[in-house]
């Protein structure tokens, strides 16, 4: 097993008389697909805003390639590598692609050597070759994201979190809005993170999609990990029996 | 990687479809006021005239300088419903500075000058409390404006002791205004040829009623605004944040675009640009007048929808904007030429503005079509 990149250990929250999230112990090693598992309020999404810097946890510490990264700002922490990317994806459809990719960064030249304007042939071209490397097709690049499809604009998040640079993917229901095929193609997508080396934390109900693609298994209930399985020893019958506290 | 190497397959056969209907939403404004300039050409004496067309750019000024900053709120899904009062504020607040300054022994020019800037200076007011209230304190655009529409309107009366206009310019000061307001960089003199910046003293009133404005100033500094505005939206990092903010402000905040900031300095921007309106109008009508924008507010928004921006942000540039703006002023001038009663032009342009509306959702109705299909 290699070492691992991201380690949370004896993380808590609470809201109110509520534990979301109840001592617990998570870890990411380099190019791993870890599935978190758990039926709705089980503590998923608030374990993984403890990682991302939405929420600070009360116990516990977060450390990511062995830097203390507990309670740091959300914009900090994605400076470090740690990317989400949220059902919304966080785009802006009215825009192209090469627009999205670089959403508050835009490359710009001088106009005359004088006035800066937005660079969109340059971005366009930085898009295209970030989109090549993930082998994904857009046929015009110029087209608004409103006219791709939902895989498609999945793809261009994707694209734009390792464009810079991300570290560590954290997906948040990735598949869920898609059609079938489309739903096919992320998990490609993730796949080929994998290959390159870069962790992926998937949070999904999507058994299927979990089973496609996971190397390992971190199932939440009421707040605590209640299973930590490889996915070779995991069936859906197990899985589904730890979701619901039948194990 | 088979899979993701097939993504889009299934776009492609749309993408040619979808670019000719794009074409036809920004495009359409275009042939329609073509079309009312032909139809109107063809239909009316003397429409078709450079004094003609010199008038009716002067006309379109006031709803065109309103709607350019208006184009970038309705950009962020925002609207600004304050900016008619804005432009009298502005309007009053000039012609009050100016005659206080000029009575008060002050050089014409140096009276001029103050003026136009305290002018412009308070219409940044408004637009600055406008946008705190919708970026900080999350009040709804509509809401924000109106009350400020309020407000501005109270505050151009209180200076004008309740009157209709700022009392007790000088005429010296009124002939100054005039000459920029109603003066042009070239005229036309039938008979005599052209005449730079100013008409001969003694050109004779029959004559002086032929004479055709070729670059009116009003028209110059208009297009200098537009200019200007239409190239930082289109062009500059910051334009292209406007965009981003009006198709998802989400997206905007986690790219780490300063969402608050900008759209503060796109009120402040929409209040300026009002404000050079009301500057302008008094320059053109040698009054300081309340009520200078209260019947543009309304066109500015027409002529933005007109021009193709998506009422629900995202979309829409400057250019469609000026495009509105004529479009108005050609329908405006052309019912009078025509001698249709004015009244009319309510009506049409009314029936415009639902076409415009019209079609922009066919656009987004065939979108949807398209991607379920």
């Amino acid at each position: 097993m290699p070492k691992p990149v991201l380690t949370a250990r004896g993380i808590s929250k609470h809201f109110g008389g509520l534990t979301a999230v109840d001592d617990v112990d998570f870890e990411v090693s380099a190019g791993e697909v870890v599935a978190l598992l758990g039926d709705n309020g089980a503590g998923k999404s608030t374990l993984i805003k403890c990682i991302s810097g939405v929420y600070r946890p009360e116990t516990g510490e977060v450390s990511f390639k062995g830097a203390d990264i507990t309670g740091h700002a959300p914009a900090d922490i994605r400076q470090r590598g740690i990317e989400t990317i949220y059902q919304d994806l966080a785009l802006a459809e009215n825009l192209d692609v090469g627009a999205n990719v670089f959403l508050g960064k835009e490359l710009t030249r001088r106009l005359l050597g004088l006035l800066p304007v937005t660079d969109d042939q340059r971005m366009r071209n930085e898009a295209s070759g970030a989109l090549d490397q993930l082998d994904i097709h857009i046929p015009s690049l110029k087209q608004k994201l409103v006219n791709l499809s939902g895989g498609q604009r999945q793809a261009v998040a994707i694209t734009r979190a390792l464009y810079w640079q991300a570290q560590l993917m954290i997906m948040d229901e990735p598949t869920a809005a898609l059609a079938v095929p489309e739903q096919r193609k992320v998990l490609a997508l993730i796949r080929s993170l994998r290959e390159s080396g870069i962790p992926v934390i998937l949070i999904s109900h999507t058994l299927h999609d979990v089973m496609a693609v996971a190397d390992r298994l971190v199932i939440m209930r009421r707040g605590q990990v209640v299973a930590n399985i490889p996915r070779a020893e995991a069936s859906e019958e197990l899985v589904v029996r730890h979701i619901v506290g039948a194990a | 990687m088979q899979l993701p190497s097939r993504l889009g397959a299934a776009q492609r056969q749309s993408l040619v479809d979808s670019r000719f209907i794009d074409f036809l939403t920004k495009s359409w404004s275009y042939f329609f006021l073509l079309g009312l300039v032909i139809f109107f050409s063809l239909t009316g004496m003397g429409f078709f005239s450079v004094r003609n067309f010199a008038s009716i750019l002067t006309t379109s000024t006031l709803i065109m300088l309103m709607s350019i900053g208006q184009t970038y709120v309705v950009i962020t899904a925002g609207i600004d419903l304050s900016i008619g009062w804005t432009v009298g504020l502005s309007s009053v607040t000039t012609a009050r500075v100016m005659r206080d300054l000029a009575d008060s022994g002050n050089d014409v020019a140096y009276a001029m000058l103050v003026g136009v800037f305290a002018g412009l200076l308070v219409a940044l007011i408004p637009g600055l409390v406008n946008g705190v209230l919708v970026a900080k304190i999350k009040v709804p655009p509509f809401i924000a404006t109106l009350g400020m529409f309020g407000i501005v309107r109270g505050a151009a009366f209180l200076l004008t002791d309740g009157q209709q206009v700022v009392r007790g310019l000088s005429a010296e000061l009124r002939e100054s205004l005039r000459m920029i307001g109603n003066g042009s960089v070239l005229y036309y003199i039938p008979d005599r040829g052209f005449e730079w910046f100013a008409l001969p003293p003694d050109l004779p009133p029959q004559q002086l009623r032929l004479v055709s404005q070729l670059l009116p100033y009003p028209v110059i500094i208009t297009a200098l605004v537009v200019l200007v505005f239409a190239f930082i939206l289109a062009r500059t990092k910051f334009g292209r944040h406007t965009y981003v903010i009006g198709g998802s402000e989400e997206a905007a905040r986690r790219s780490g675009i300063n969402v608050d900031r900008h759209l503060i300095i796109i009120y402040i921007i929409c209040g300026l640009t009002a404000g050079i309106a009301g500057v302008l109008h008094l320059f053109r009508f040698t009054a300081g007048a309340p009520q200078a924008g209260e019947a543009a507010l309304l066109s500015s928004v027409a002529a933005v929808v007109i021009g193709g921006t998506n009422l629900f942000g995202g979309e829409g540039d400057i250019m469609g904007a000026v495009v509105g703006s004529l479009i108005i002023a050609v329908l405006q001038t052309g019912l009078v030429i025509l001698n249709i009663d004015s009244i009319w032009q309510f009506i049409v342009v009314g029936v415009v503005i639902i076409i415009a509306v019209l079609v922009n959702q066919l656009q987004a109705a065939l979108e949807r079509f398209q991607s379920n299909a």
